[in-house]
Order: structure tokens, then sequence, then C-alpha cells
């Protein structure tokens, strides 16, 4: 296999508080490669979200990267001053949030932002840049493109603004879209709508996407593969269907359980007793052990770090006993 | 249409709620403007048999909160009665009964974080309800009655004593669910209760929901967005679009045989977790601005199947083996 595009090892990112050091994102690894979309999907609280502005280098302060490192085509991002880093970003990141309002500047035609962007990055005339972003609006589904450039952000509705933002996101060819809760804000026949293009607007250019989300329909729809995150950890990564079909870690079984089918077969959902533990609290050894119901000794002493089970890998004990099992 | 010969515990009829969003007096004076008006809810009609659940689904802006907020008492519905175990909501004459009819009914809404009060003890929000109602003759009783109903929806007793502050999102929703059981109510309204939860707290208070409704006997009315969690949740279900109702069916009927184009794109936009590589079709479009709806049936502009008549006229909704379909493709048989 041909370079990732986005390599993160062992990320690691703290929160200095006056009491104790809050580790929200604790040593994740990941790759994505070109053209592939990578879900990672958790709960509240589990880090996705922290995972994403640290690769794209907009933590909040006091947040940093305390360990570990992100590379993108193979040169390291995380150490960039931040006026280089600025160049990365938007460049060669791409970045889709959830509230599409607050990713536009309400003061500014819409026009004018993409247009921005595009020469900010590329270097091409106002005209030909002009002619570009309305390519690119034709390309996300704004109907009558020529016509609506000029509008405000306000004069869009929700789904259309999210298709604008998608469009400034890819207006510079980046190598990576990073979208956090691109479809959250949105109803379900928009939703689907989004999701549609996001994927084929990503394919068409070979652009890797890591598509940050709650919603595990989302994922089963749309990623090839999908990291599950708890605690600020991946519990488990592996390929979508593997991971949503046969899930070996405990937690995501869980999960997958608790989600209410439109089949609806089932008259009670699998509970997970509990809740996500604090940040100023998680356990020690395996963080879901309190809520584990097959947790053992090990779980409760040992942190597992993610292991292969079969084309995925499952941070989980059971895991390691199993192929202690298999091989002897 | 609910099961059994008893009455009905819940009936709404032709329930219609019309809000003023004009500009001021003097705006409208100055730029010409006349006055504008945003329909709801339009004519729709229910009812919830006891210990049944009833789902109104809808996407936003189709008028599914203010269905809720009408049936249950806080928001005057502009035409239409809603009739409680046979006691008008809404009738001046009955005002006396309707006090009484308070206690036997009870809301949950969306944000747990918003709707308790964060000054209060847990303990005194759960017994407010009792004191106000005089529903217990001293403290210890109202003690002991608290302690139960903590314990009946998961917390312990002991957590009485604490703030909601520091109870998570699914705790304090716990918390709401207490309160509203309090009176002893028979009838709950729930807006959207999980959607400001995470998926394994969301299963929690869903299965707790229902274990309430096995115990006490309790009929909901459940607003939500979600199919899958109405799926779950409801008996019969009332798909809503801008302020319609456009199809009211038993809950498997309507997801083994969606029959209102709407329901149908609806469904085939839902997500596949089973990856049974059902290929996803959106729905076109967008939904209309409610102040100005298209003429005729409100969604032929993103109907594949509309017609001239879809156009002109808007669609009654009319009740065939157990459920009902507004819409002018199936009733003339076209779909």
């Amino acid at each position: 296999m041909s370079e990732p595009v986005l390599s993160v090892r062992n990320l690691t990112v703290a929160f200095p508080t006056r009491r104790a050091t809050l580790t929200a994102v604790d040593g994740v690894s990941f790759d994505i490669g070109r053209g592939e979309v990578l879900g990672v999907v958790g709960e509240s609280g589990a880090g996705k979200s922290l995972t994403g502005a640290a690769i794209i280098g907009l933590l909040e302060p006091p947040g940093r990267i305390v360990a570990g490192e992100v590379r993108l085509n193979g040169q390291r991002i995380d150490r960039l001053p931040p006026e280089e880093m600025r160049k990365v970003r938007g460049r060669h990141i791409g970045m889709v949030f959830q509230d599409p309002l607050t990713s536009l500047n309400p003061l500014y035609r819409i026009g004018d932002q993409i247009v921005e962007t595009i020469r900010t990055h590329t270097g091409l005339s106002e005209e030909a840049a002009r002619e570009r972003a309305i390519a690119l609006l034709q390309e996300a589904g704004i109907q009558g493109a020529r016509a609506r450039i000029d509008s405000y952000p306000h004069e869009f509705s929700g789904g259309m603004r999210q298709r604008v933002v998608l469009a400034l996101a890819l207006c510079a060819e980046p190598d990576l879209v990073i979208a956090d809760e691109p479809t959250t804000a949105l109803d379900v026949s928009i939703q689907a709508q989004i999701i549609a293009l996001l994927k084929r607007l990503c394919r068409e250019r070979g652009t890797a996407v890591m598509l940050i989300t709650h919603d595990m329909g989302v994922i089963a729809e749309t990623a090839d593969r999908v990291a599950v995150m708890y605690a600020g950890r991946i519990a488990e990564i592996g390929p979508v269907r593997s991971v949503i079909k046969e899930p070996h870690h405990p937690y995501t079984r869980g999960l997958m359980g608790a989600i209410p089918s439109i089949a609806g077969t089932a008259s009670r959902l699998v509970q997970i007793p509990g809740s996500m533990p604090r940040l100023a609290a998680i356990p020690p050894g395996c963080a879901f052990h309190p809520r584990c119901t097959l947790a053992f000794e090990r779980c409760r002493r040992e942190r597992p770090e993610p292991m292969p089970a079969g084309d995925c890998r499952v941070a989980c004990w059971l895991v390691a006993d199993k192929r202690a099992e298999a091989s002897a | 249409m609910s099961e059994g010969v008893a009455a009905p515990l819940v009936e709404a009829k032709g329930l219609t709620r019309i809000f003023d969003v004009s500009k001021p007096w003097l705006n409208r004076i100055i730029e010409g403007e006349r006055r504008a008006y945003l329909r709801a809810v339009t004519g729709i009609s229910f009812d919830i048999g006891r210990r049944e659940t009833l789902a109104l689904v809808g996407e936003s802006g189709s008028g599914k909160s203010t269905a809720a907020r009408m049936v249950v008492g806080l928001l005057p519905p502009t035409a239409g009665t809603v009739t409680i175990d046979g006691i008008d909501m809404w009738a001046p004459a009955s005002a006396a009964e309707r006090q009484k009819l308070r206690r036997r009914l009870q809301m949950i809404f969306q944000d747990p974080y918003a709707s308790l009060n964060p000054r209060w003890r847990v303990d005194r929000i759960i017994a407010d309800p009792i004191k106000a109602f005089g529903l217990a003759r001293d403290k210890a009783e109202i003690a002991h009655r608290v302690g139960e109903l903590l314990t009946l929806v998961g917390l312990s007793p002991e957590d009485g004593a604490k703030y909601p502050h520091e109870f998570s999102g699914g705790q304090r929703q716990r918390i709401c669910i207490a309160r509203a059981l309090s009176s002893n109510p028979e009838f709950l309204v729930c807006d959207e209760p999980t959607s400001a939860l995470d998926v394994s707290v969301q299963a929690q208070i869903l299965n707790l929901m229902r274990d309430l409704q096995d115990r006490l006997g309790l009929s909901y009315l459940f607003i939500s967005h979600n199919l899958a969690v109405v799926r779950h949740m409801a008996t019969r279900i009332g798909v809503m679009y801008l302020g319609r109702i456009v199809e009211l069916a038993p809950s498997a009927e309507l997801f083994a045989a969606p029959r209102h184009p709407y329901t149908r794109l609806l469904m085939d936009a839902l997500p596949d977790l089973g990856m049974t590589g059902r290929p996803r079709r959106p729905i076109e479009g967008e939904i209309p601005n409610p102040i100005a709806p298209p003429p005729g049936c409100a969604f032929h502009p993103r109907c594949p199947w509309a017609f001239d008549r879809c156009k002109a006229e808007v669609p009654e909704l009319l009740a065939r083996d157990g459920r009902a379909v507004a819409c002018h493709a199936v009733e003339a048989g076209r779909i």
C-alpha cells in the first residue's frame, strides 16, 4: 500500500488544570489512505472531536498535544509554527463543522468567502477564482449557482449552507477533509443528500476523509473503515462491515445493541450500565472495565493496547485470551 | 381505532394552531406589508387508548411539538378540541374538572438540563408536584414517596440530597421522569425525551420508559424525529409533514408497507445499519416555508408521484383497514 495521506501515531492531548492534568485523547493511532473514508464514532466525551481538532491544529488552549505525532503525506504537522500550520489548513486539510452557520461569516457574501479561500491557496485571478467557485457550488448541488453566489449565508437554508461549507472545504483541493458531525444539525431527508454529496465529491477527487460522528447509521452508510472511541482511546478499529456485523470489543457490541432498529424485532434494547467516566476519573486498566460484564482481573490492572482480531484491531484482553487459546 | 371497546383516553379533533408572525405595526405601515401567519398545525385528529403509545414523527417544522403542547394544555389551540377522559382541555366550562385532571397528565421535555431548577435539591424537585396536588399528609410521607420514586427510575434515595448539576444527562432525564411520575399520572407527553442523550444512555431511558408503562399502565404521546426510536416505542405512529398528519398507522404495518410518498421516501432516506446494500435514495428538495406553504398537498413539489390534483386540492386523511393516508395518488390507486 502506498503512503497514507494522514498518519497519526500515539496522539495524546492533555488539558492541564489546577488540580490535575486531564488526558482527553490518550495514545490514539490510525492511518487514512487516499480516497478512503475513516469514520470516528463515539459518545459525547469520547474525545473524537478533540482528535480532529488536534490533527488540524485547532486545539483550544490550555489543551495541547503532549505526545505522539501527526503526519500529512509523510511530513510532520503537529510541531509546525502557527503561521506554517495556517497554510496547511485550507490548502491541504479542509474542515466541515456541525453548524454551517458558524463556519460562514454572516457579513460576507458566500462567493467572496469562497473566492478569497481559492485565491489565498492557489493564486488564481479574481475572475478565474469566481468561475471556479461557481463550478464548485454547482457541483455541490446548488442550483442556479451563478445567481446565488452573491447571496449572504442567512439567505440559505441549513442544508444549502452545509453544501456551501462543503464547497468551501474542497475549494483548494485538499488532500484530507475532516468532517465533524456534518449532518447532525440536519433533518433526515437533508442528511441523506449531504452524505451522498460528501461521498461523491471525495471519491471523485481522491480526497481522504475523517468523518467524526455519533451516528452509527451515517458511518455504516459512508465509511470504509471505522474507529470506535471510548474515554479518549480507540476501543476497536477495522473495516466498517466487520465492526458493525461482528464487533469484538464488548463496548462496540453494547453500542450496536443499544441502537433501536427500524426492523424493530427486539423488545428490549441492550443496556450498558453506567455512563462514560469523567476525564478526572478514568479508571485504571481498561477504561471500560467498570461497565463491562465480561471484565476480569487483568482488565482492572493492565491497559490493553489495540491488538489484531480478524481484520480489526481491538483493545480488549478477551481478544488476547482468545488468541492465546487459538495458538495453544 | 385503539384496541378494546373502552373509549380512548385522549382524543384530539381538528386541532389547529396558527401563530401571528407579523412584523410590528409601524413596520407593516411603512413597508406596506400585510399580517403574516404561520400555520404550525392544521386540523389534526388522533386518539390514544389506555396503555397505548402514539408517536408523532416528523422533521423540524412539522408541528409535532406544537401538537404535544396543545394536548398537555401548555398552548391554547386556535381551533379544535382535546378531550382527556371525557373532559375538554380548553372549554371554559370544565375549568374545575380540568384542575383535577392536571394531576393525571405530565410532560417530559427534551433538555433535562433546562427542565430542572439548578438551585433546588433533587428531593425538593420531585416533591413539588406531591405538595402542589396535596398527595401526602406529612413530611415523612413525602420523603418516603420521593425515595420510592428515585428507586423506581433506577437512582438511589440518597441521590435526593444532591443538586441537578451533580448528575449526568441520562440521570437528569431519570429525575425528570421521577418528577413526572410523582403525581401518579396516567398519561405522559414526551417531547423528544432522548434526543439530547447518547445512544447507550438513550437505550437505558427507552427501556425504563417501557418498563414503567408495563408496571404503571401508562399511556404515552411520544414526539420524536427519530424513526428507529419511534419504531421501538410506539403502538401507532402518525407521520407529520408541514403541520398535517399525512399517514397514521400501527407501527409494524407502517414500517412493513409505508403508503404515503413522504413516509416511503423518509424510510428510504434512513441510514441502513444492516448494511444490506439497499440503495439509499435521498428525498429531493427541502421542507417548504410554513408561512407560504405550497397550495394543494404540501408535499407535492418534492413528490415523484404528484399529478395535477395534488397541486390544487388538499388531500384528506382517509381511513382504510385500520390505517389512514392523506394522498390523492394513494386514493386513486396510482401507488
